[in-house]
């Protein structure tokens, strides 16, 4: 397509933009010596860019969309309905209190909604997405430690399963890694937890269940072994979405999660979302957040800053209506819709495994959770048909690909969520999308590896746009 | 895949080669293939310490971000700075692109001799 610097012609204009009502400079600042190069557009070639741009992209409103770990849930219009009420979306966050206590009340409901669904006490709204929450997560442990005198702790424990973001954040936040080999069932190895840990032990993180999809039986001996050595047990809220109203990480014996509303909680995702990854803690770790708390006495609502606040980690309340939007969802589905939608959530990605394990290599082939991972490892030794070509050919049937090369211990790792909004008749178009590239890609692997034909883009060299991206246009002369 | 007999390697892919006092090391030919085309190099300083079994350095591919281990404990003389302006000469020559010249080397892992670890790769390429 036409790059918007490629359309127009110099001295087109449109009246789209308002005049100028501010003063053309400031004294004493220095300018600019050139006026800037910008495209020069009428409004139909920008109306024609935007809808061009439009139509290149990909979304849960255009078909399926298989992400595993992203969760890529419908979100309910209603959500976007809540969110735009005026009394939501036309305040400031430095009003009075007296003026915004409905919005106090949604933070302070949804505070203690999302607390009952996840067994913690309290809850922080500030940070913007989940690796924030981590990152937040860890400021946390770090203050609780400090506050001990115990900042010799510095060591993190992570499975090699994990998440990217879990080491990134942990060594943000200022602790050093110790990585520790999944055991053959593809869960937490108890007996490399129990060498790991230590005097020097902050903390683990895991996902439960984890990023194969499988629910970690032994979690209640994981998070004991973490305790008796002095550690704490954080939750990466990632893959919530497979117990939500069934198991709670707080009775698991996590003391610290963030959650994705942007995945379990149905708030938009992609894009510029925004996101949402509030930190919800034990009771004991309360003084600690970050931000301001909603408190409620006597029916009035009231702002507090924990008593040892970390700081803020974001301004204000963080993506306050991105909240207003998991809170919308969250009574929407009420105390049996939760567990509910869960559970299907869950009986979707069974279904689709078990109707894909005769074709497909399923490493951990027992039930799985809201995900299941296949690997097309045994293809690419057998005639070179490979994760990435199945993912693209995916494309041709107009389906998203899944989640590619994670985790990183599967070769050839295809991770598929389903979740629990897509219909039976949606998975079963996906199943026979998955048999027929199976089939045709033994047959004629090339064809597999020239796919997709009938995208904009087709396989764009991932290799030279990491090597040398090309980030600013350059006019021609 | 070649594994030249006259340079050591370890089970976690890096090899060695030992020049006097100093050694050079970098990763296995078997490594940069399953890494896949690399994009990304971090090195540590001239003058950072390296453990035995520890990583140095991290490598990025279109894939995945992966560490890179010592094989030796010591300290770093020299870097290989071609490569983080040229990080595809681990994939084409990963023999002759080093990552780093350690010195004041104190101990080192279980070397393996070219045969053992060709051994070693192919174990782990069909598990």
């Amino acid at each position: 397509m036409k790059l918007i610097f490629e359309r127009g012609k110099a001295g087109r204009a449109l009246s789209i933009l308002p005049p100028l009502d501010v003063p053309e400079c400031l004294p004493d600042v220095p300018g600019r010596k050139t006026v800037p190069h910008l495209p020069e557009v009428s409004e139909n070639e920008l109306s024609r860019h935007y809808t061009e741009l439009a139509k290149q992209t990909y979304g849960v409103n255009d078909g399926f969309y298989p992400l595993g770990s992203c969760t890529m849930k419908y979100n309910p219009k209603v959500n976007e309905e809540a969110a735009a009420l005026p009394g939501f979306a036309q305040i400031h966050p430095l009003q009075p209190e007296h003026t915004v206590q409905g919005a106090l009340e949604a933070l302070h409901t949804v505070e203690q909604e999302l607390c009952e669904i996840t067994g913690m006490d309290a809850m922080t709204f500030q940070p913007a997405a989940g690796a924030h929450g981590e990152f937040t997560g860890l400021l946390t442990i770090k203050a609780y430690l400090k506050s001990r005198g115990e900042e010799h702790r510095k060591k993190i424990i992570v499975p090699d399963s994990a998440h990217g973001t879990n080491p990134a954040s942990a060594v943000m936040a200022g602790f050093t890694i110790v990585n520790i080999p999944s055991g053959a069932d593809g869960c937490v190895d108890l007996e490399s937890l129990r060498n790991a840990v230590g005097e020097d032990t902050a903390g683990l993180m895991l996902t439960n269940p984890n990023t194969l999809g499988l629910f970690d039986r032994n979690i209640l001996e994981i998070t004991r072994i973490v305790h008796e050595a002095g550690g704490l047990c954080y939750y990466d809220g990632a893959n919530l979405n497979a117990v939500m109203g069934l198991a709670r990480p707080g009775d698991m014996g996590f003391d610290v999660i963030h959650l994705n509303l942007h995945k379990t909680f149905s708030t938009p995702h992609g894009g510029g979302g925004p996101g949402s990854g509030p930190v919800g803690c034990k009771a004991f770790l309360r003084e600690f957040l970050p931000g301001i708390r909603v408190n409620c006495k006597d029916g009035v609502f009231h702002m507090e800053h924990p008593e040892r606040t970390l700081g803020s980690v974001k301004a204000f309340y963080g993506n306050f209506l991105v909240v207003v939007k998991a809170l919308t969802y969250v009574l929407m589905l009420g105390r049996e819709g939760i567990p509910e939608a869960s559970s299907n959530a869950v009986l979707n990605a069974n279904y689709m495994m078990r109707k894909l394990e005769d074709l497909y290599d399923m490493p951990y082939p027992d039930a799985c959770m809201h995900e299941f991972v296949m690997s097309l490892e045994r293809q690419k030794h057998e005639n070179g048909v490979t994760a990435m070509d199945v993912a693209k050919s995916l494309q041709d049937y107009g389906i998203h690909p899944p989640t590619m090369y994670f985790p990183l211990i599967v070769h050839e790792a295809l991770m598929v969520e389903p979740t629990e909004t897509e219909s039976k008749e949606t998975l079963d178009a996906a199943i026979q999308a998955f048999r027929e590239i199976f089939a045709h890609a033994a047959e004629n692997p090339a064809e597999a590896a020239a796919s997709p034909k009938t995208t904009p883009i087709g396989r764009p060299d991932e290799v030279q746009a990491a090597r040398k991206p090309v980030l600013r246009y350059s006019w021609p002369d | 895949m070649t594994y030249p007999v006259e340079l050591k390697y370890v089970k976690s892919h890096e090899w060695v080669r030992e020049d006097g006092d100093v050694v050079y090391i970098g990763i296995t030919d078997y490594a940069q293939d399953a890494l896949g085309d690399l994009v990304f190099v971090n090195l540590p300083e001239v003058g950072d310490e390296v453990t035995a079994g520890e990583a140095f350095a991290d490598v990025e591919s279109v894939k995945a971000v992966s560490d890179v281990f010592s094989p030796v404990t010591g300290v770093v003389l020299e870097i290989n700075e071609e490569l983080l302006d040229a990080p595809e000469q681990i994939n084409q020559d990963p023999y002759g692109a080093w990552f780093i010249k350690v010195g004041q080397v104190q101990e080192h892992e279980d070397y393996l001799s070219a045969a053992e670890y060709e051994e070693h790769a192919q174990a782990e390429a069909e598990a």
